[in-house]
């Protein structure tokens, strides 16, 4: 999917519009009739939406008691306020929201990178008996929706009665130093990870099929230049999947910046413990619909955009040095 | 033993070593559900009896005489009848309790009758037994009103469901049966769309549903669904391009415009991509939670589970047994789904991720 990115194809030039025969023509009009829905659902709910919010941001525009102020030119006002901003950047001992979401982040990325690969590398293990069956059952939590998964966990992670502490004090930890997981600072983003962990069966089936994808003359070679298991993994394995490792890394980041949902419901949404889950989404959550306020949400909203875009083009630019793509583009 | 014999054994060792430790994981990564089905069966009185087993229980009672007696772990060593460097614990029925002395009977040795222990019955512990409290479903489905509940998500699937098959084949029919100039351009964008951040576009989206009244009302939810998504063109439009040109060109030679050939040769051959969008559709309708949140929160008629889930367990929330039963009411439909279909789920994940 992401190969379609890497070559932006050209925008058509007028030249390529005129010199199209009457034939040509009306495959084209068929054929812009059937995409014309995506291109106005695009425009409708996209694109429109977007300039829109680009032009709140430089305006002031707030909802008291339902009433929406008259709008009145800001100039940059409000990403002068985002720029010093405590809530988003830190000062002192107060998290703020945007290096709440970068640490979790890297926390969060490379459990959710490396745990469904090694799962895949297990079920793609010659060794394993009943494959089918286990890439089925590791898959299956993935379908369980969210709110429901987060109750469940909740309910493992109980610093009392969930089954989580209980291994641990059976194993003979202190009653007293197990951790409190949603509750303490430093056991919160472990906490969430653990929740997360549910959602890996997506990532784990991709990469699968990558390495079920693999040529075995690719690993008979390396047996036969006497590779051992790592080598092999290394060397043939990882850079045939990475085009699959690359597109979770992407979607993972850029998902990984839009994070909110488990804080929303886990610590209800106030950032507890200690603002260490007043994750960025969540303050843009509370500006516009806590706040009311449209300009300044706005403003993070673009803030937003710009970083994930940034963010995609850097990993975009890396990915010729390590993503390995075989073979001609379909 | 021969060359043969010991490679054998080893690659048995190998299967073995991989099998168990997939399996071990495989246990600690399921045990929620473990964890959800046991604590959902359990009575209030177990939730708040410290050191009570991790599974449904009650404490142990015995019928005797016509009367309902309650069993304790007895020491016998305290007791009339038994040797006094006796270690054993009995489980004891107590006929008649008292403060410096208790009547008892064996359960398991009724021939044996009364006899009396040296003990307060209030310092002895009672065994569990097994006992699952099945009506903690029926009270969270009466609390949650959960017919409303299954009938409003099912309702936002699928009237979602109809958008998207509606849009995502025509689009995807655009997309991979007519060559124009511009086409790879728009699908490139089309495609970029996932990386989009939803609240750039959330703010004024959000603020004209208010201004045309349409906030607490499904409309917001289900018309954007008619104009198509990324992922769903993309999987559509992948498996279009896997089918043979031929049919199309025969069918055109025979006259038929371009909606007769999709109606008539592209769907019945793409049955197994639209049944993979028409699954995954429906575990993201059971999963959405801000969309609802966000356009349905002020009209409690019409909460889908995930929205009315987090507010049920705002109320309930010192009652753990009854927030696992509803979060296993509320996955019970999806995973029954996902049995059924997983061969087509599991396929259009594949091709969604893999292909380029």
């Amino acid at each position: 999917m992401l190969e379609q990115l890497n070559k932006l194809p050209r925008l058509p030039t007028l030249a390529a519009f005129r010199s199209l025969s009457p034939l040509a023509r009306r495959e084209m009009q068929h054929g812009m009739l059937f995409i014309s829905i995506w291109i106005f659902g695009f425009f409708a709910f996209t694109f429109v939406p977007m300039v829109a919010t680009l032009f709140f941001s430089f305006l002031n525009l707030k909802i008291t008691d339902g009433i929406l102020s008259t709008p009145d030119y800001a100039g940059i006002e409000n990403y002068m306020r985002l720029v010093k901003d405590p809530l988003v950047w830190s000062t002192g001992a107060t998290p703020g929201s945007f290096w709440v979401t970068v640490r979790f982040g890297l926390l969060a990325l490379p459990v959710g990178i490396i745990v469904p690969l090694i799962l895949a590398l297990l079920m793609n293990s010659p060794h394993l008996k009943g494959q089918m069956l286990f890439r089925t059952l590791f898959y299956m939590p993935y379908i369980v929706p969210f709110v429901a998964a987060i109750y469940l966990w909740g309910g493992m992670l109980n610093p009392e009665t969930g089954w989580i502490n209980r291994t641990l004090m059976y194993f003979g930890m202190a009653k007293e130093s197990v951790p409190l997981w949603a509750n303490d600072e430093s056991w919160v983003y472990p906490a969430y990870v653990l929740m997360g962990i549910w959602g890996v069966g997506n990532a784990m089936l991709i990469m699968l099929a990558g390495l079920q994808g693999v040529p075995t003359e690719l690993y008979d070679a390396a047996k036969s230049d006497g590779a051992n298991g790592w080598q092999t993994f290394w060397n043939v394995s990882f850079p045939m999947i990475s085009p699959v490792i690359f597109y979770n890394v992407v979607l993972s980041i850029v998902g990984l910046f839009q994070y909110f949902q488990v804080p929303l419901v886990v610590n209800q949404g106030t950032g507890r413990p200690g603002g260490h889950t007043f994750f960025y989404n969540l303050y843009l959550y509370k500006t516009f619909f806590t706040y009311q306020d449209m300009s300044y949400g706005s403003t993070q909203a673009w803030f937003l955009f710009l970083i994930v875009l940034l963010v995609t083009l850097v990993l975009f630019s890396t990915a010729k040095y390590w993503v390995h793509y075989s073979g001609e583009a379909r | 033993m021969n060359r043969r014999t010991i490679r054998n054994l080893k690659l048995g060792l190998n299967a073995t070593y991989i099998t168990g430790l997939s399996l071990a994981l495989l246990i600690f990564y399921l045990a929620p559900f473990g964890f959800m089905v046991f604590t959902s069966l359990k009575t209030s009185g177990q939730i708040s009896a410290l050191g009570s087993p991790i599974w449904p229980a009650k404490s142990a009672s015995f019928d005797y005489n016509g009367a309902s007696t309650e069993i304790y772990k007895v020491p016998v060593a305290n007791c009339a009848g038994f040797d006094a460097n006796d270690t054993a614990i009995k489980n004891l029925a107590a006929v008649k309790k008292g403060r410096q002395q208790t009547t008892f009977v064996d359960p398991a040795n009724l021939e044996a009758g009364e006899f009396i222990c040296k003990v307060s019955w209030r310092a002895l512990d009672r065994p569990w037994v097994w006992a699952a409290a099945w009506e903690n479903y029926t009270e969270v489905w009466k609390a949650i009103n959960f017919p409303r509940l299954m009938w409003n998500t099912t309702y936002y699937a699928i009237m979602t469901e109809i958008g998207v098959l509606f849009s995502c084949t025509l689009v995807a029919f655009g997309f991979s049966r007519f060559r124009f100039p511009g086409r790879d351009f728009l699908f490139t964008i089309l495609i970029s769309t996932i990386f989009l951040p939803g609240f750039v576009t959330l703010i004024p989206t959000y603020t004209f549903f208010q201004k045309i009244g349409w906030v607490g009302t499904w409309l917001p939810l289900i018309v954007p669904s008619f104009f198509a998504n990324a992922y769903d063109v993309f999987l559509l439009r992948q498996y279009f391009m896997t089918l043979p040109r031929e049919l199309d060109e025969a069918a055109m030679m025979d006259g038929a415009g371009p909606l007769r050939i999709l109606w008539s040769v592209i769907i019945p051959q793409a049955y197994p991509a639209l049944v993979a969008i028409t699954v995954f559709h429906i575990v993201f309708a059971w999963n959405d939670y801000f969309g609802p949140l966000i356009y349905l929160s002020t009209n409690r008629q019409a909460w889908p589970i995930s929205v009315a889930l987090p507010i049920f367990n705002g109320i309930y929330g010192s009652q753990p047994q009854l927030i696992q039963a509803g979060a296993l009411m509320a996955i019970v439909l999806p995973l029954c789904l996902f049995f059924v279909a997983q061969r087509f789920f599991i396929h259009g994940i594949v091709v969604t991720g893999v292909e380029k």
